[in-house]
């Protein structure tokens, strides 16, 4: 019992350190799109997500209306429900239906390859330990980032704010690397998204709007062109 | 106004997420759903960022200069980390120079 929560809270570390990083660019873009430092906290600590945030963000600075903001959420989260789905089945008998409400609520990219790797069951002492200091870092990260912002010099923050497109970069590209399919509906989604905000005529769509277009409609053609095999679904 | 943003942000998502978990326990079968939600991420990201990283810093020279970074750093397989912090120094660098 107590041995897995320590085997958690060291999986964790990695993906906690790693975590404080992103969210602290999080938090420098946060500042400059208005919000608060506390703000940027509480966004973090209460989504646990990069892309969803990162979108929000924009929907907020945007103005989006709010059912802009919750279809957005919906369609770019919407993977977690399949992380979720396949958590559900490894995690053990024992776990109980108020731990699941528990375990949901940091169930991001990261933690759930790291719970897939766990060779064992998945117990709650463990998912509890592996997800409570990723939960610290993140927050913590976009805490500083939105302090930092108000301190840094305008030269560092320019710089600073091309850091998370850089992750994004560095999430898409190895994948694009090893799977064709993976690359041409990246391109597709990056050349409609350059449509909808060059060409005068789409003018009218917004931040939000043209995010949920791009990406349903490049996933679309891709799962019609290049639908993935049994269990390649669950990758990602 | 921002507090209820953020409130509709961390509802819908964790919803999206404590559903599968407790509520709905099939597995998707249906492999046209699945594929589709393979592809969400990297289409999701991919057109968060382009346009937008070219408007995101003082010049878009200097961010260009940070794409070109970043892609070829991601090409070589380099760590979330490393990318990011070299794409930001890429453009500071580039900004220097203008």
């Amino acid at each position: 019992m107590k041995q897995d929560f320590q085997n958690g809270l060291k999986d964790g570390v990695p993906i906690a350190l790693g975590y404080f990083s992103v969210s602290f660019s999080f938090g420098i873009l946060a500042l400059g799109g208005g919000l608060t430092v506390f703000q940027a906290a509480v966004t973090s600590f209460t989504n646990m997500t990069s892309a969803g945030q990162f979108a929000g963000l924009q929907i907020i600075v945007a103005g989006g209306t709010l059912l802009e903001m919750a279809a957005t959420q919906f369609i770019i989260n919407l993977r977690y429900a399949l992380m979720s789905l396949s958590l559900s089945q490894k995690l053990s008998e024992a776990v109980t239906l108020r731990q699941r409400f528990v375990i949901a609520f940091a169930n991001t990219d990261e933690i759930f390859a790291a719970a897939m790797g766990h060779g064992k069951e998945l117990t709650f002492p463990y998912m509890a330990g592996l997800q409570i200091l990723p939960i610290l870092g993140w927050t913590a990260g976009s805490a500083v980032g939105a302090a930092a912002g108000n301190i840094l010099p305008a030269a560092v923050n320019n710089a600073l704010n091309v850091a998370l497109y850089g992750m994004f970069i560095a999430v898409v590209i190895p994948a694009a690397k090893k799977a064709r399919p993976v690359l041409l509906t990246a391109v597709l989604a990056a050349l409609l998204s350059c449509l909808i905000y060059y060409l005068p005529a789409c003018s009218g769509i917004s931040a939000g709007m043209s995010i949920i277009v791009c990406t349903v409609a490049a996933s679309a053609a891709g799962a019609v062109l290049f639908p993935v095999k049994d269990e390649g679904g669950s990758e990602g | 106004m921002i507090y209820l943003y953020i409130a509709i942000m961390a509802v819908v998502t964790y919803l999206i997420r404590v559903l599968p978990l407790t509520v709905f326990r099939k597995k998707i079968e249906n492999r046209y759903i699945r594929s589709f939600l393979y592809y969400v991420p990297y289409t999701c990201l991919t057109a968060m960022t382009f346009p937008a990283i070219l408007y995101a810093t003082g010049s878009r020279l200097s961010a260009l200069a940070g794409v070109a970074v970043a892609v070829v750093l991601a090409f070589c397989n380099r760590s979330l980390v490393t990318v990011a912090a070299f794409a930001c120094l890429a453009v500071f660098v580039a900004e220097q120079m203008i």
